[in-house]
């Protein structure tokens, strides 16, 4: 194992966030904010309690979910891609590193720095509305899972684009919606009730009714459903990710 | 002498179905300086590319230093360096941050020592906390050297190194290369500049629509290939070759005042003797006679011609 390599990678992916701190963490907490100032406390003192919490607490989840997700794709995407836009991989390429010690630097970073990102929306939450955390184990391994495994999905995101275009299609067109449908600002049984029976295919979903639980002990699902849902997708991901490793897919020629 | 690459019918086509290389057999001497020489899309940088793993062979085997190139991998990329053709390089690093992300990848435990006396002899150390995207081509092409010896590799692959590059840089990266050759590194480096190979290489190797034509010394490749030329100034000009020298091939140069004898150096008897001997019976007077040898360049010209 190339240990160096990994640290050199993983170092460097954190520099880069270091470098575009006002994109990478600023925007997302003015956008957070945004919401919390609309849907909190604008549209939200109008609405009545979901399930028992006041509607600009029962968002926080959601919103937590919503840009570690994108955040995840996009960060851990677009690490791999720039450099195979640029030619820079020739370097790794030529390196003596296998594929795990690359996806380890890449993902690695990716991941951290949405966890960053999570806790720090979740300070700015907590600026704007009384937060309880029931099960703030569960939370934090949630939280965890999600960034590790939505990065993964962002890096085969970036292996897999050869093009700007692709590289946004994804997010854009599948992640956002499934995310602003599967329950973010809104819980599932307010639905009608063929619409909840859709509801239930999508895999965001899931995610987000087990993270709401360990904040409120609230959920659309059973929270092991959800945990089950989410290592499902972490191992798809993985063997995704062992095929492309076999078959050095996109990376050489 | 030790034999540091063995390329073993190394064929490679790629997605399109290009065949770039056509069966390379190709054993590299440990030490020494190696050039490759051939037209654009010859399949130069293919062939590098493949042996430091940028690219994967479709048959055939790459041996460095006794190791596979597929299943050591590690091993072999370990030992080597490459400087790429394209100004390749990232954007808002600094010169000090791409060298220590180098020498990481490689997995070598940093060392400024190392890294600064780098810097130095390219002269870029005064450069070192710039960032990247403001370096111009020729300081760029020097971070890309830097880049490759970050990890102190005992090959080195320069690609075109001399592309878009001036004459103080060229200067520079020949001595460059002759101290690390010095200090025993193997050198193969592409170039279409004969004159470049001519001056520094060891062996040329000339390659052509992705097969190797020859392998040589320099000085074999010029015995082996040249032709020379006997050129004969005259007292009198004359204005055609007399019917008695008609057996020679002659030319008439220099406005009659010169005869050109192009001869072979492969063959034993080269005809000069008895020209000289015909000449002086044909009256002719000769005021000076000199030799020349085809250039490296010549010789190129006419292989990849054939
Ligand atoms: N990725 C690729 N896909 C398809 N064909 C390619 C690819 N890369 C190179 N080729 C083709 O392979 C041939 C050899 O290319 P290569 O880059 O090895 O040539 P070269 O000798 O380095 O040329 P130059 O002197 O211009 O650098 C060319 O005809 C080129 O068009
Ligand atoms: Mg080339």
């Amino acid at each position: 194992m190339n240990f160096q390599a990994v640290k050199v990678i993983y170092k460097f992916e954190m520099l880069r966030t270091w470098k575009t701190l006002l994109q990478s963490i600023a925007s997302p907490v003015v956008s957070t904010t945004l919401y919390f100032v609309v849907f909190g406390a604008a549209i939200g003192s109008r609405i009545e309690h979901i399930d028992g919490v006041s509607y600009g607490v029962f968002i926080v989840p959601g919103l937590l979910m919503l840009s570690i997700l994108t955040q995840s794709i996009s960060n851990a995407s677009f690490g791999i891609f720039f450099p195979k836009f640029t030619g820079t991989i020739y370097e790794i390429l030529s390196a003596p590193v296998s594929f795990i010690e690359v996806l380890l630097g890449y993902v690695g970073a990716a991941a951290t720095k949405s966890l960053i990102l999570g806790l720090i929306i979740l300070l700015t939450a907590s600026a704007f509305v009384p937060l309880q955390i029931a099960h703030p184990i569960w939370m934090m391994g949630f939280l965890l899972l999600t960034c590790i495994s939505f990065s993964l999905f962002g890096f085969i995101i970036g292996l897999w684009a050869n093009n700007f275009e692709k590289l946004e299609l994804i997010p854009r067109l599948v992640i956002t919606p499934l995310v602003f449908l599967g329950g973010s600002f809104y819980s599932v049984d307010m639905l009608p009730a063929f619409w909840q029976k859709i509801t239930l295919l999508n895999p965001v979903l899931y995610l987000i009714s087990g993270f709401r639980w360990s904040f409120f002990e609230v959920a659309d699902v059973s929270v092991l459903t959800s945990l089950t849902m989410i290592l499902v997708f972490l191992g798809l991901c993985l063997g995704a990710i062992f095929l492309i490793f076999k078959t050095g897919y996109r990376l050489k020629q | 002498m030790e034999t540091i690459i063995k390329v073993s019918d190394l064929c490679k086509s790629y997605d399109s179905g290009f065949e770039a290389l056509k069966g390379i057999n190709l054993n590299i001497h440990a030490g020494e300086i190696f050039a490759l020489l051939g037209p654009n899309g010859a399949g130069k940088t293919t062939l590098i590319s493949t042996v430091c793993g940028i690219v994967s062979p479709t048959s055939g085997s790459v041996e460095v230093s006794g190791y596979d190139i597929v299943k050591d991998y590690r091993r072999t990329r370990e030992l080597i360096g490459l400087v790429p053709q394209e100004l390749t390089l990232g954007a808002f690093d600094t010169v000090w941050n791409t060298l220590q992300f180098s020498r990481g990848l490689f997995g070598k435990s940093p060392n400024p020592a190392y890294l600064e006396k780098t810097l130095r002899d390219l002269s870029l150390f005064d450069k070192r906390d710039q960032i990247l995207m403001s370096l111009s081509g020729g300081m760029k092409r020097r971070v890309l050297i830097a880049k490759a010896l970050a990890h102190e590799p005992r090959i080195l692959f320069l690609d075109e190194p001399t592309a878009g590059v001036d004459v103080e840089l060229r200067k520079d990266m020949w001595k460059l290369v002759a101290n690390m050759r010095e200090s025993g590194v193997t050198i193969i480096l592409t170039t279409h500049y004969i004159e470049e190979a001519e001056e520094i290489a060891d062996r040329i190797g000339v390659i052509n629509k992705g097969e190797i034509l020859l392998v040589d010394k320099k000085s074999d490749l010029i015995k082996k290939m040249g032709k020379k030329q006997l050129v004969i100034d005259l007292r009198e000009p004359i204005s055609e070759i007399p019917s008695a020298l008609s057996q020679y091939n002659l030319e008439i140069a220099n406005d009659g005042r010169s005869l050109v004898y192009l001869y072979d150096v492969k063959q034993d008897r080269t005809g000069i003797t008895t020209l000289l001997i015909e000449l002086r019976e044909q009256g002719l007077l000769l005021k000076d006679i000199k030799t020349e040898e085809s250039s490296l360049e010549d010789i190129f010209v006419e292989l990849v011609r054939r």
